[in-house]
């Protein structure tokens, strides 16, 4: 076979029957058929232009949140998106040496790494943050690792608020479970949070190795952050924050406030378009009393042979290429590009800049909690009284999947359905608000709301 | 190099000498000088039991990390708390302050080898 040319149908067949396989579609057999496509119903033999006209037209019957008013969230947001973004993330320079195998020769790579673990300590109120990590559910099951190293593997329990998205949760049972970890789940109270008193009772003493929450938690509630460090600390375990909606950091003060031992999350609010899931950029903040035990790289800043300052790789030592199976994490690369991103949004946006936007998710969606409760329709919140950021549970005389779909098909993205992926909480719809919410958009979903009743 | 002969070896670079009731643990000047500048030193906690040859903590240089382990069965009642702050005692004073931990129990003769068979040993590794 050629290197670079295209495998023809004989050499298909030989590859084939080397693995033991009849066709290219065994390939892809782990696929569920459910979510598998399995032709695109194009006619053979059409030129490019009627190709591409007929993909835009397949295309036009997506309900994109961008031409229909939109209130979907679940771990995604939809904020400003300033164009120098792509403009920045498009430069040769970094686009093409996205992750740093030879680190110290890409000193801009290296010094906007430092800015992204400058601003991520600001936004968390920690000490020293990592390179990066992929998501927020990958960075929350690297803190939930850490934490079992950190108190030396002695303590096997992790003690988990169900209010944790749930895709979060199942990444980490996906990890914990192997790794010889208990996983207790702490179900919300009556308010949507969790207890303080209930998670020190499933910790345990000096049995679990941290308490982990989410705030603003899935159901966009904000927890009581200085009981929940308290209570980890009474019970000999590390206190771990995830943040899911990152934007609240420009409100609310991050975990580092109130004595946590790790924040991390998600920060896909900064600058990262919600395509289809991913990419995703996962952060991880931590005392520098644990930094050894830090999963990811980390980058320092020092001074190079002529005394001008230069940034370097810093404690590599704990990285997979020179501990082998003793890393701290077998995630040894960093999300580079999506890093840079969050750098060049948050020093766009600026300090002031972050906190009028949290600001004007909060108002906006305080308006929307407000029209909600005075439309006195069939469909309120769920947790009237319960603080929140920018998104709320209306639940109602229904399903939140079939209010999705009816409000679908008034052409408003209504929210996400709050048992998607379960969850012991009441069946509705989880609203998001972001700043880029219009009044239009919040009339159009009151409007749709007062027609499905 | 310097092998004192009143010390203990094991095959793992580790030295063992017997003051009293307890056994003084530490890492070989071969040991530290193949590691380089220490930077960090990761203890056990007193009261850890440990089986001779089981994995007590770690050495952190500007190059390198690795184990060290008990080179006698036994529980650690001290460790050398100096080291938090000066790692480096271990690569200029690795028989004297530079120890890392104590552990009450015996030296067993049988798994640990005289300076001369030590010597021996470093000798062949490196030849």
């Amino acid at each position: 076979m050629h290197p670079w040319i295209g495998a023809g149908d004989d050499d298909r067949r030989r590859i084939l029957s080397e693995i033991g396989l009849g066709s290219t579609d065994d390939l892809f057999s782990a696929i569920p058929p459910a979510v598998c496509v399995d032709r695109v119903p194009l006619a053979n033999g059409l030129d490019e232009q009627a190709v591409r006209l007929e993909l835009v037209a397949m295309a036009l019957a997506n309900l994109s949140p961008d031409c229909r008013p939109s209130f979907l969230g679940a771990g995604v947001y939809r904020h400003v998106q300033p164009s120098v973004i792509d403009a920045v993330l498009s430069r040769a320079e970094f686009f093409t040496s996205y992750t740093p195998y030879q680190p110290e020769i890409a000193q801009g790579t290296l010094q906007a790494i430092y800015e992204f673990q400058t601003l991520i300590c600001q936004l968390t109120g920690m000490e020293v943050a990592n390179a990066s990590l992929y998501d927020g559910a990958t960075a929350l099951i690297e803190a939930v690792l850490f934490a079992h190293r950190v108190r030396r593997g002695k303590a096997q329990r992790v003690v988990l608020a169900e209010t944790v998205h749930p895709m979060y949760r199942r990444v980490v049972r996906t990890y914990a479970d192997p790794a010889g970890l208990e996983v207790l789940m702490v179900p919300a109270g009556g308010d949507g949070r969790v207890d303080p008193t209930t998670l020190r009772a499933a910790a345990g003493d000096e049995s679990a190795c941290c308490i982990a929450v989410q705030s603003p938690n899935f159901l966009g509630i904000v927890e009581d952050l200085p009981a929940v460090a308290n209570v980890a600390h009474a019970a000999g375990a590390l206190a771990v924050q995830v943040v899911a909606e990152a934007a609240s950091f420009g409100l609310l003060a991050g975990g580092g406030a109130f004595g946590f031992d790790v924040v991390c999350g998600e920060a896909q609010s900064f600058g990262i378009p919600s395509g289809f899931g991913g990419p995703h950029l996962g952060f991880f903040a931590c005392r520098n009393k644990d930094v050894r035990q830090m999963p990811g790289r980390l980058v320092g800043e020092t001074v190079d042979s002529r005394g001008d300052r230069a940034y370097c790789l810093t404690l590599s030592t704990r990285e997979q290429h020179i501990r082998r199976a003793k890393a701290t994490s077998n995630i040894c690369t960093n999300q580079g590009l999506m890093a840079l991103a969050a750098t060049v949004w948050l020093e766009t946006v600026g300090g002031h800049g972050l906190r009028d936007l949290a600001a004007a998710c909060l108002a906006r969606s305080e308006d929307l909690k407000r029209r909600i409760e005075a439309a006195a329709g069939p469909w309120r919140l769920a947790f009237p009284t319960s603080p929140t950021f920018n998104e709320l549970l209306i639940t109602g005389p229904g399903e939140g999947a079939e209010l999705a779909r009816r409000l679908a098909d008034l052409g408003v993205l209504a929210g996400v359905p709050s048992r998607t992926w379960g969850g012991s909480w009441p069946d509705g719809l989880l609203v998001a608000v972001t700043e880029r919410t219009t009044t239009s958009e919040v009339e159009a979903l009151m409007d749709g709301l007062g027609r499905v009743s | 190099m310097n092998l004192p002969s009143d010390l203990m070896y094991a095959r793992t670079h580790e030295w063992a000498r017997v003051e009293g009731d307890v056994v003084v643990v530490g890492i070989t000047h071969y040991a530290q000088d193949q590691l380089g500048e220490v930077v960090y030193v990761e203890l056990p906690e007193v009261g850890t039991g440990a089986d001779a040859s089981e994995e007590l903590g770690t050495l952190e240089s500007v190059k390198a990390v690795s184990e060290f382990n008990a080179p006698v069965a036994g529980e650690v009642v001290e460790v050398n708390e100096r080291l938090e702050d000066e790692p480096n005692l271990v690569n200029e004073d690795p028989y004297g302050d530079g120890w890392l931990v104590k552990i009450s129990g015996s030296v067993d003769d049988e798994n640990l080898l005289d300076a001369a068979g030590y010597r021996a040993m470093i000798e062949e590794e490196s030849a």
